[in-house]
This record gives structure tokens, sequence and C-alpha cells, in this order.
């Protein structure tokens, strides 16, 4: 009994261009549900997924626990705010204890880059990464690949640019897998401090000024800027970061007239992006609140095919 | 054709036979008032709007249709795997006090339409659910009954039987293979 | 010492230092090296080994390990750490000061020759930290480190920050004519550092260490050894660059030596795909590219000495999310058949180079006594064979770490009886 998805899904590098049609196809009659007097499908009925958050998240928990009650699994939140150091020992003790509780399935959020792969190697139950370290976030990179293939029909050929703090984003990665394997050209655009090195070895265009990324670019996935870069020295200040490198509607002129913009949120209105720009007419921020239900819905339905505990009924049934 | 192979309605019968169950939900319904046909993904949206359109003939009137996924109340999920695909759900209006026509092709063990009910009550309350199907091959495993039915077929457990049409197979036929029969 | 003469009898006798190298046999008597490379007619007395098809060297020195006593004993003892050197055919290490406390006086130093001597296996010389608690601020008393037994001083674990404390050091280390084993890398530049920054690091989301954290360092104390005199050894060398610089200072005759280390020349940095801990190490895994240029250097010269930085960790310790995971592998009983594997088989090194860099140039650079087979010399022999295939299997080792990136994989050549002082600590099964 194996998921088109395999067991787990820990990034988009590995996806392959069907899986991820095969994701975007299912969530796209998911979101109907949402709509619905009773939001509510039987699905996951019976089945445990507990939300593993290591690192402090508001809208991603949210948005996998409407996804999670909406398909009638029942949902446990754990929250663990634990040090540096005690991370590590927290998280291989952490799968031992779920181990044990036999749970279904785990969305786990943590600091450290691969932490989602280390539990998805220790436990047999279906691991779904919410953000490990700088490493991938799947499920935001998918939405944003819903929201822009319901604009637009499809990503073959389209144009997108992300722009910030390359480096140290999760959700970039997942973006530049997922729209490279879409078919659509990807470029970046930030200050080279926060590009990682090897950038252009991942197959993107590098632009080192925003206006001619805005006219290049069909769409904007307009990244968040960390507070912490500046501190960390990274960038001179956030006021210079927005006189720079900000998506403002003055700059947007250059722009093709349906150009898209993204954010994965949470915005710093007036430092990467400007209020009216993420009011403006361009903005598809809050579809991909919307579609990041229906995403997750769809990783939770189509990865519950390969519950080991599921397969084992199976084997059992006739 | 193989030999196991046999046809239980030709295009023309098809034809015959969705008409007469036309007639027969305008009539059960005692007209088209509060009528909304509620087609099963994915040969019972065909279905429906075959129906509608020989009411829409017969009565001039235009019945509302909607068209309902199954898959995710599908009571055999955790034995199958990988998921399977999930189609559209599209209820148009408010199915409160409506009377619903649930519209499949074959009714087997009735666990679709079961899940189907329960789905419609997501919904809302209709008024009255009424069940519509083009082939009855008996069989079932739930308490579940027909109210309209094309047409009655003896079939075995092992044996298969296939509707048809044109919008997804390109031919309007019903067929009952019996190839499995020991 | 040794009652009985050891007759290692019919071996092909590797020694690069007097430049024998046919079958024959070697004779040890009284501990010490009695003859080699001649076929002799074994006294009645004498113990006997037959080595035929086997190759008999001087005894491997290894001038990097980190045996972790005091302080970790739960990872590893002198004791266990200097039987695993035997087992991998090593009858000599040097064993760093970062432990806890940090052998930074004498009589932590006289500690470690103490526990060295009693586990009665590889030899166990001790080096000094180059400052007191390693903090890099003032220097430790090298003179009488040396005096209690210290081959050479070290921060390694920790990079010299200051310059011109390192410079003091290279100064200072003249008057007891020990070498300054120099961990190079920019602690700015390296801060944070996962793995080597490349495109491996930018898709796995991972902290990148750039060559020029190691490079930076190594240049300056190349430098510094040039104006100072010092002789500066370079610990783990693992660029290309920092092969260009070594190169460069020793074509102007600076005293500046270099090591390289198994993993550095047989892997690459894609061995962290998949956030395997096992190979996180510092300085990272790099690429093919800087692997080519080190197993070149180690050819031609420019890398002088194969060590191991053997750095065992308790199993859980790796067992983390990669951030959180320590650095480094096990060593000691690797060292040899990777080396074999990756340099000797595919005809980079001969087997004559080989014991060079793990014998000879280790003994005359660390000034320690062996590396060679001349007469009188004292009796640590190594007795290999370069063409056995074994696969590794980490719960077979001798040493507590279990920290390696070899598990499962079939290398070729094994160590089959490692002789000290004329005594056989270890023999193969």
């Amino acid at each position: 009994m194996t998921s088109p998805l395999g067991k787990d899904l820990l990034g988009l590098e590995r996806l392959t261009a069907e899986q991820i049609t095969l994701i975007l196809d299912t969530a796209e009659p998911l979101k109907e549900i949402s709509e619905r007097a009773i939001k509510k499908v039987p699905t996951l009925r019976g089945a445990t997924i507990v939300n593993l958050f290591f690192e402090a998240s508001t809208r991603t928990r949210i948005s996998f626990e409407f996804a999670e009650k909406r398909m009638s699994a029942d949902t446990v939140n754990v929250a663990t705010a634990g040090s540096s150091v005690t991370k590590g020992e927290t998280l291989v003790d952490t799968a031992r204890n779920l181990e044990a509780m036999k749970i279904d399935m785990v969305v786990i959020r943590h600091g450290s880059s691969g932490a989602a792969q280390f539990l998805a190697d220790r436990i047999e139950s279906n691991v779904i990464n919410a953000g490990d370290g700088t490493h991938e976030h799947p499920t935001q990179g998918l939405l944003d690949l819903l929201t822009l293939r319901q604009r637009w029909g499809t990503l073959k050929g389209k144009k997108v640019c992300i722009c910030g703090d390359v480096l140290h984003s999760r959700v970039a990665r997942s973006n530049i897998w997922g729209l490279q394997k879409m078919g659509a050209q990807v470029a970046v655009c930030g200050p080279r401090s926060l590009l990682p090195n090897a950038i252009s070895d991942m197959g993107v265009t590098v632009f080192d000024r925003i206006e001619p990324a805005i006219e290049w670019a069909d769409a904007l996935n307009v990244l968040r800027l960390q507070l912490e870069r500046m501190q960390a020295g990274y960038i001179p200040s956030l006021r210079e970061y927005n006189r720079v490198f900000g998506v403002t509607s003055e700059r947007l002129k250059r722009a093709r007239e349906d150009i898209l913009i993204l954010h994965p949120g949470p915005m710093n209105r007036g430092v990467e992006i400007d209020s009216d720009v993420a009011d403006g007419p361009h903005s598809v921020i809050l579809d991909q609140v919307t579609n990041g239900v229906a995403v997750r819905m769809a990783v939770l339905y189509l990865l519950s095919g390969n519950s080991p505990r599921l397969a084992e009924a199976a084997a059992g049934g006739t | 054709m193989s030999p196991s192979q046999s046809v239980v309605l030709t295009a023309r019968a098809l034809e015959r036979t969705l008409s007469r169950m036309a007639d027969e939900i305008v009539e059960q319904n005692d007209g088209t008032d509060g009528l909304i046909l509620v087609g099963i993904q994915r040969r019972g949206v065909q279905v429906a709007q075959r129906l509608a359109a020989v009411i829409a003939t017969r009565e001039g009137v235009e019945v509302p249709r909607g068209a309902l996924d199954i898959t995710l109340y599908r009571d055999d999920l955790q034995t199958v795997g990988p998921r399977p695909v999930v189609g559209r759900t599209e209820i148009p209006l408010t199915i409160d006090g409506m009377n619903v026509v649930i519209v499949d092709d074959v009714l087997f063990t009735g666990r679709t339409v079961r899940a189907a009910l329960n789905e419609l009550a997501d919904f809302g309350r209709p008024s009255r659910v009424r069940l519509a199907v083009v082939i009855d091959r008996g069989g079932r495993e739930l308490p579940i009954q027909p109210d309209v039915v094309g047409k009655h077929v003896e079939a075995e457990r092992g044996d298969r039987v296939d509707v048809f049409v044109q919008e997804i197979d390109g031919r309007d036929e019903v067929i009952l293979d019996t190839g499995k029969r020991a | 010492m040794s009652a009985r003469d050891l007759l290692l009898k019919g071996g092909r006798v590797i020694d690069p230092s007097t430049g024998i190298d046919k079958v024959g046999d070697v004779l040890l008597r009284n501990g010490k090296i009695e003859s080699a490379g001649e076929k002799i007619s074994a006294p009645d007395s004498a113990e006997v080994i037959d080595c035929s098809g086997l190759v008999v060297s001087p005894g491997f020195i290894d001038v990097h390990c980190h045996l972790r006593e005091p302080g970790r004993e739960d990872v590893e003892t002198i004791a266990t750490g200097a039987r695993a050197a035997a087992a991998g055919g090593l009858t000599a290490v040097c064993a760093m000061p970062n432990t806890d406390p940090v052998t930074d006086n004498q009589a932590a130093v006289g500690f470690v020759l103490k526990q060295g001597r009693a586990a009665d296996a590889a030899r166990v010389y001790p080096i000094g930290a180059i400052s007191i608690g390693q903090k890099g601020e003032r220097l430790a008393e090298f003179g009488e480190m040396v005096g209690a037994g210290a081959v050479a001083v070290s921060d390694d674990g920790k990079p010299v920050v200051s310059s011109q404390l390192m410079r003091t050091a290279l100064e200072y280390a003249r008057a007891f004519n020990i070498p300054v084993a120099d961990h190079c890398e920019d602690p700015t530049l390296a801060d944070g550092g996962q793995m080597n920054e490349g495109i491996v690091s930018a898709r796995l989301g991972l902290r990148g260490i750039p060559n020029e954290a190691e490079e930076i360092m190594a240049i300056r104390d190349i430098l510094l050894a040039r104006r100072t005199g010092g002789h500066v050894h370079l610990c783990h060398m693992s660029t290309k660059g920092s092969v260009e610089l070594i190169r460069w200072g020793k074509d102007r005759g600076i005293r500046v030596t270099a090591e390289a280390c198994p993993h550095h020349l047989s892997l690459t940095e894609d061995a962290v795909e998949g956030y395997d801990t096992h190979a996180k190490m510092n300085p990272p895994l790099r690429t093919m590219a800087d692997v080519e240029a080190l197993r070149e250097a180690v050819r031609d010269g420019t890398i002088d000495v194969l060590a191991t930085d053997h750095a065992p960790h308790h199993y859980d310790e790796k067992a983390r999310a990669f951030a959180d995971a320590p650095n480094g592998i096990v060593g000691l009983e690797t060292c040899l058949a990777v080396n074999i594997t990756w340099l000797v088989k595919p005809g980079i090194l001969s087997l004559a180079v080989l014991i060079d860099k793990m014998s000879c140039a280790p003994a005359k650079l660390f000034g320690l006594p062996g590396g060679t087979f001349a007469r009188g010399a004292i009796g640590d022999v190594t007795v290999f064979d370069p063409t056995r295939e074994w696969r590794v299997d980490p719960a077979a080792f001798l040493t507590k770490g279990r920290n390696t990136p070899y598990t499962g994989q079939t290398l070729t050549g094994r160590a089959v009886a490692t002789v000290v002082a004329g005594r056989v600590v270890f023999r193969a099964n």
C-alpha cells in the first residue's frame, strides 16, 4: 500500500512534477469543503495527528489545525520552546514517545534544518514538514503553486521572482524546487548578503536590484525580512532595505499590468512590502491563506493512504 | 465484445429508459417544484444531466442540478490505497426544504448511496430525498432501496455492470460482464 | 621490554627512512630493531610471526587524535583509544589537549602519559595547549609541559584568534624545538557553520563554512612562521586553496608542515546529504576539487603527514538534528584502510609513500622515536595486509565511539599485527 507521495512530505526537492500535480489537483476540489455549512468531512475519522511545534508559529499551525479538523482527525498540539542545546535531545525522545503513543501523523515545525527528516527516519507515522530550519516549508510552497496555477491555469513558462532573504528562507527553497519542477522560470532578488553563495547553481536567475526583477516577473513572491537579520549585520537597516529592495507601488509601475504579488506572511509592512501593494489589486495574499487549508487537507488525505496502521488494516480486510 | 459480455441496454434502449425515469421522477415529486437532481461522480452526474434535459423538454423547466463526490465519505478508505482521486462536489443552492433526487448509474451494495446521504446531510436538511438509478443489480449490503429504477439486472457478486455514457466513454450502452463466474 | 626476541618473517619490508623495500625478515631484540630486510635464521627462543604476503613497516604514528580523557571517559578513555589505535595498526598517537580539564600544564601532561603507559597498547604522546584553558589569552607553560613529555602544542578544536598570541607561541616554541599544531579557522567566517559552503549547504539549508575560513588563518600562520622562524604544523587541511598556500610557504623555505585526514581524502560534502550527522566534521567535508587537490598534495609532498583527527562521540550525541550534533568521526581503526582504498589502490600513492606519511614523516616532524627500521631504533612495527578486504562494522570497534561515515562499506587493507617496543600489542584473528 504505497501512497503516490510515499510516507512523508519533507520537501518539494524530492517530489516529481506528477506528485506535485496530484497534490494540487486534489486540493482544488477540497476548497469547496470550507464553503459548506458543516465544514467537515469524515475522511480521517479516528486518525490521530500531533502538531509538534518547536518554533512559535500561529499561521501555519492554525492552517494545519483547520485542515486536520475539516478532515475529522483528532489533533493534539504540542508546543515546545526549547533551548538550542536541548532541542536535539528533546527531538529523539519526542520521537520515541510519539511512537509509543501510536499516533498516525506528525506535523513538525523545528528550528533545525533536517529535523523533519530526522523524525521521519525514526517513526513509522507519516511526517509532514511544517518548516525545518532554513531548509524547506513544502506546504507553503504548494499553496503558492496552487495560488499561481489558479490564476494562470499553468505554471509552464511563467516567470516568478522570489524577493528578499533567500539565504534563511525555507519558503524560498520550497518555491524554487516546486516552481522549477512545474516548468516556471525562477529568479531571486535581494542583497547578496542574504542570498546563498551558490544560488546560481540552483538554476535560478539572480537580480541584484529589485527594479529589473519587477520588470521581468509575472509574479513576485516577497519574503518576510526577519528583524534579526539586521541585528546580525546582514543589512544595515530596515529603512534602507525598504528604500533599496522594498516592493512599493511606485516600483510596481514598471511591472506588467497583471503581475501577481505573493507573501508567505506575516508581513512587515513598510519593510519588504508596502501596505498599498499588500492590499492592492495585484495581491493574492489572502488567496494564499485560503489555499493553504486546502493544500494541507490534500496532503493529509494523500499521505493517509500510506499510514502503516491503515496498511495493516487493509491487509486484514477483504 | 468477449463471450462473457452481454448488452443490457443499447443506446436506444438507454434513451427510452432515461425518458421513463425522468417521467417517474416528476410524477413522484408531483411536478418540478423544489426539485434538485444530485448526481454522484462520475457517471451519475451525466445521468442527472440527461434526466434534466428530458424534464426540460417535457415540462419546460430547468431543474437545478448538483454533483456529489463521495470519495471522502467512503467507508473503505482505510482499506484502499493509494488514495482514490477526489472529484468535484458542487451543490449550487441551499438544499434545505428541497426535494433531492440522488442520481447514480448502478446501485449495488448501497455503500455509495450511504456515503452520498451522509455528505448531503452536511449541506442542509432536505424535505425529502429520493434515489434514482439506471441499473439495480441487487446485492445490497445496507438497507437502501431505489425509488426510480431504469432496469433490474440479475448479476452475481463477481459480475460487472457498466453504464457507458457518451460524454465520458464516447458511446451509450449498458454491459453485463459475467467473466469472473466460476 | 620483551624478554624474547621477535622475528617478523618473510614479509615485504618497507622502510622509506632507510630505503628498504624487499621481502625479508625483521628481528626485534630487547625492544629495539636488531635488523630489517635481510633473511635471518631466528634464534630458537624467538617468537616468530609469519608475515608472508604481508607488509612490515615502521609503526604508524597518528599526530592528531582526541582521546577524551580526562573529562569524557564515557566517550573514550586513553586506554580504549590506545587499544583502538593498536587495532588500527598505530604504534603511537598524539593526544590533543582539548579535554576537561585542558592539558595545559605539566601535571596534566604527566597524567596523559601515565594513563597511556597503563594502557599497554599504542604509545600515547601528550600535546599541550598553546593557551591556558585553550582560551586564547595567556600562553601555557610550554617548557614545563615539554619537560613532562609533551611533544607539541596546540589549541586544536579552537583556533588561536589572536595573531599576536600565535606569533608569540611560534617564537616561544622555538626554544623547545616543538611544532605548533594549528587549527585553522576564522571564527567569524565559520560562525554557526554546519558544513561546507556550497550548493549542498544552499540546498539543505545548512549554514556553510567557506574555504576561506581555513585559508585565511593558514596564510596568516604561514606568514607568522616566516616572521618568527617557528614551526607551524597545519592540522587537518581541507581545501584546494590551503594546499596552494602551503606550497607557497614551502617554496620559500618557511617552516610549515601540514597534515590531511582520511575523510577529507575520501569523502565530499555529498556525504552530508540526508543530514547524516556522521558526515558532520570540522573542517567540513569539501568538494571533489578540494579532495583531488589534497590527494595531489599528499602525493607531491605538500602534505607531509596523514593523521586521523579521531573524534569519538557518544552515540546519542550524533542522534540529533544536524545543527545540534557535535563535529567529528572516529578514525583510528579505519585510517589505514581508508588511505589504502582511496590513495594506494587508485595508484595515487605507493605503499612506500603511504608508510612515509603515516610513520616516518610524523616521527620526524614531531621529534618522536620510531618511524624507522634503523638498527637500534625503538621496536615499533606495523604488519598489515594491503589487500585484505573487510566490511566496516562499528560494533566491532575497540574505540568507544561508533560515529563513522564508513559503516557497511567494504574497505581494503588491514593491520595484522601491531608491535610496540618489541611486543605484540595487537594481533588480528
